[in-house]
């Protein structure tokens, strides 16, 4: 392998530079501003990460393996995931080879950028192909046929997407179509411009047949050029629509892998981290198949990509409108591939909103304070009757409660927190009572006469300092009580107690987890009689909490499980969640039925779910019986 | 009227005139659910933080109604959002989204 070309250098580079100058202007300083952005902790933090080996290692897989393997995507489906990981590997060892290549025989050509990617044009092969020589012919035609096969099927996708497990696709903005149009055009080219030089340059299985077969009817050599120029041309234009469109992602996901493995979080919703967020989604449109509120064909522009479309649009109306209707349920997050935390995202665009909007929570402290002063009365109302004994007691009484009542001293027992939702559903109450009896479980009931909310739903409603006060008070509660297990029936409030108090060295579990240490330690025991039933994961607990096997395990030693159309992370919202602001009812109906028609497509005599908001929600449509987890337990407990 | 000193509790006079209908206008854009309320009183027998302080999303939407709107703002800015209101009322009012909307308008 010689320089077939002089002094290495052709024109028809000339678009391919233009493009690649560009691109790194425009990447620098968009790396420049996000750094502006990070708050300055972050920064620290993010160049430590760069320090340490163990992130470093974890980076480099985290890229290896998310953004030129794809694994996530074919866990999903196998043909998507070829499609993605084909276009993405082959691409990322053409260049590596063809650096190689560069590297071996024509050394005196480094760090002209684009050699590698015009090698074939500028040398010639000498004299009889030697294995090595082959060897990387073959490495690059391999490679080649790789990605023009991922090519090939994401061309297929665009009219058949169903082939690719993609029931619905995102529509393409006017950037996309040129960017897709020359990454479409980019590696035929490149097969045609080598095809055409193989006779000079040589080849391997698939570019020397094709210089052979239009041996015969086309003259070679003349075509050698234009092709070159032609394959220049789609790059150096790729590369200026790229920033423009989806394939922001290429650079920016890597990027963004650095990022989360320093530990940042999102601080804005369109500034810093976030940004390296919103830029680093695909657009594959995942999410939108992802997406309950999707059963309804009018919701689709709510999905997570187009919010991160309109967020780098800077759209502010589109955006909130978005954000306000998610049902937070989380799992277009489970599902993304890049891992985008549009929820996170969404919360924080709601707090720009809602969160300056007035509260007094005055009464929390009264509470607290002085537990036998009256509340403050509101100016204009009556002073609610009833109020100072109800605020008198809300600390005190739990405090008592723990320390003096019953056998045990407050931290052998476990403090219950029912939470507001659960007050609406007395019948999970109720029969998580019944099973700490059974149990011998000695137990103080933190808001029996009513608590204060947990907070999450504040926050959620981008609501944050209003929630601070709200935490700050129940963690005190709670703390007082001297309970070292707190055992909670609402995943909403499990979540916001593991993720936003301060609580060491309490154990926090949902008592369908209590319920299955029960059942492993032989407290209670239970009949296999409950017929069939299937079991819907609530956000909050499955996505929310990772908590999976235990309900599972639970109501396995009950009756037959069976399953559902979507489980596990891939569970549908029960269509009650507080998450979402502005879905009307009608709206959540339907979501509520979609999610019982996944349910109940193998036909389970009971539909069994551990939080009362699903509880309540299901109950008003379902068909057939919903209970929750802890009443079928408490029902087929057989008494020693 | 009321100014005489002999009033033992403030005046409950409802004056009309005073209904902010821009305001309130708007509210019906944001959240049309607001129309919606039959005055049941659902939501204020189940709320959360009505056990400590007057808080009621029917009276506020009564106080709106009537022109009242600081009283509004008083039933609601005790309120936690926890939802419990939402779930009880029988005409399925999305009444998170009108608290959170009733003291945007009208802070
Ligand atoms: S948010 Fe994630 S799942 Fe949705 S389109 Fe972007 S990359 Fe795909
Ligand atoms: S969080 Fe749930 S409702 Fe919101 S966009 Fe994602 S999948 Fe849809
Ligand atoms: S959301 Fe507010 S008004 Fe409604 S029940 Fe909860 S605390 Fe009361
Ligand atoms: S429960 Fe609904 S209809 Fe009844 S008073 Fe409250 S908001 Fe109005």
């Amino acid at each position: 392998m010689r320089e077939r070309i002089a002094g290495g250098y052709d024109d028809f580079v000339i678009p391919f530079m233009v493009g690649m100058a560009f691109i790194f202007i425009y990447l620098f300083i968009a790396l420049i501003r996000l750094f502006t952005h990070i708050p300055p902790k972050d920064r620290i933090k993010f160049f430590k990460s760069l320090v340490n080996p163990k992130i470093l290692y974890k980076d480099c897989r985290d890229i290896l393996l998310d953004c030129l393997l794809h694994v996530k995507i074919f866990k999903r489906n196998l043909l998507l995931g070829y499609m993605h990981a084909s276009i993405a590997f082959g691409w990322f060892m053409l260049i590596v080879v063809g650096h190689i290549e560069m590297w071996l025989y024509v050394p005196q050509r480094n760090g002209l950028l684009y050699y590698p990617v015009f090698f074939r044009y500028f040398v010639k092969q000498e004299g009889d192909l030697t294995i090595k020589g082959a060897f990387f012919f073959f490495l690059m035609d391999f490679f080649l046929l790789m990605v023009l096969s991922g090519v090939g099927l994401a061309m297929y996708k665009r009219f058949r997407s169903t082939a690719l497990g993609m029931r619905r696709t995102t529509k393409p903005c006017f950037a996309d179509r040129v960017a897709l149009a020359c990454l479409w055009s980019i590696f035929p080219l490149r097969l045609l411009a080598e095809s055409f030089t193989a006779g000079i340059a040589g080849g391997s299985f698939l570019t020397k047949p094709m210089y052979w077969l239009f041996n015969n009817f086309l003259s070679n050599d003349a075509h050698i050029l234009p092709t070159w120029w032609a394959y220049s041309t789609a790059l150096g234009l790729f590369f200026l629509a790229l920033p423009f469109s989806r394939y922001m992602h290429i650079p920016t996901e890597a990027f963004l892998i650095l990022l989360r493995n320093a530990g940042l979080k999102v601080t804005k919703p369109r500034k810093g981290f976030a940004e390296a967020e919103i830029y680093s989604c695909s657009s594959c449109g995942i999410c939108i198949d992802a997406c309950p509120m999707n059963i309804q064909k009018k919701n689709l522009p709510f999905s997570s990509v187009y919010f991160i479309r309109f967020l780098r649009r800077h759209n502010t109306r589109k955006i909130n409108q978005i954000s306000d209707k998610c049902l937070m349920c989380g799992k277009c997050v489970a599902l993304c591939p890049v891992g985008i935390e549009s929820c996170g995202i969404k919360r924080a665009q709601r707090a720009t909103l809602y969160n300056d909007i007035k509260h007094d929570y005055t009464y929390l402290h009264q509470a607290h304070h002085t537990p036998d002063s009256p509340a403050h009365p509101l100016p204009g109302t009556q002073a609610a009757t009833g109020t100072s004994a109800a605020t008198g007691t809300l600390s005190a009484s739990v405090q008592a409660d723990a320390k003096l009542s019953g056998r045990g001293t407050a931290s052998e027992k476990v403090l219950y927190f029912a939470g507001c939702m659960t007050h609406l559903t007395p019948s999970v109450i109720k029969n998580l009572t019944g099973i700490f009896e059974s149990s011998g479980t000695e137990y103080v009931f933190a808001d029996k006469d009513g608590g204060v909310c947990c907070g999450r739903p504040l926050i959620l409603a981008g609501r944050e300092d209003a929630a601070k006060e709200v935490i700050a008070r129940n963690t005190e509660l709670i703390r007082n009580s001297g309970c070292k297990k707190v055992v909670l029936s609402c995943p909403i409030c499990l979540k916001v107690l593991k993720e936003e108090y301060n609580l060491k060295g309490i154990e926090l579990v949902h008592h369908t987890q209590f319920i299955n240490t029960l059942l492993e330690q032989g407290k209670i025991k239970v009949s296999p009689t409950a017929g069939s039933m299937v079991y819907h994961n609530p956000c909050e607990l499955g996505r929310g909490c990772g908590i999976y096997k235990e309900p599972l395990n639970v109501l396995q030693q009950l009756g037959e499980l069976k399953k559902a159309a979507k489980e596990g992370k891939e569970s549908i919202c029960c269509g009650g969640s507080l998450g979402s602001l502005t879905l009307n009812y009608e709206d959540r109906g339907k979501i509520t039925q979609g999610s019982l028609a996944a349910l109940t497509i193998n036909d389970p005599q009971k539909i069994i779910t551990a939080c009362p908001l699903c509880l309540k929600t299901f109950a008003d449509k379902a068909d057939r019986p919903v209970m929750d987890i802890a009443q079928i337990v408490n029902e087929n407990i057989c008494q020693k | 009227m009321g100014k005489f000193g002999f009033a033992l509790s403030p005046s409950s006079r409802i004056n009309l005139d005073e209904v902010d209908k821009v305001k309130f206008a708007k509210l019906v854009e944001i959240e049309p659910d607001v129309l919606k309320c039959m005055a049941c009183g659902s939501c204020t027998a189940s709320c959360t933080a009505g056990k400590f302080v007057k808080t009621s999303m029917r009276s506020a939407i009564l106080a709106l109604q009537n022109g009242k709107n600081e009283d509004a703002i008083n039933f609601l800015k005790g309120c936690l959002l926890c939802g419990k209101c939402t779930m009880v009322c029988p005409r399925a009012i999305n009444t998170r989204h009108l608290i959170i909307s009733i003291l945007k308008v009208y802070q």
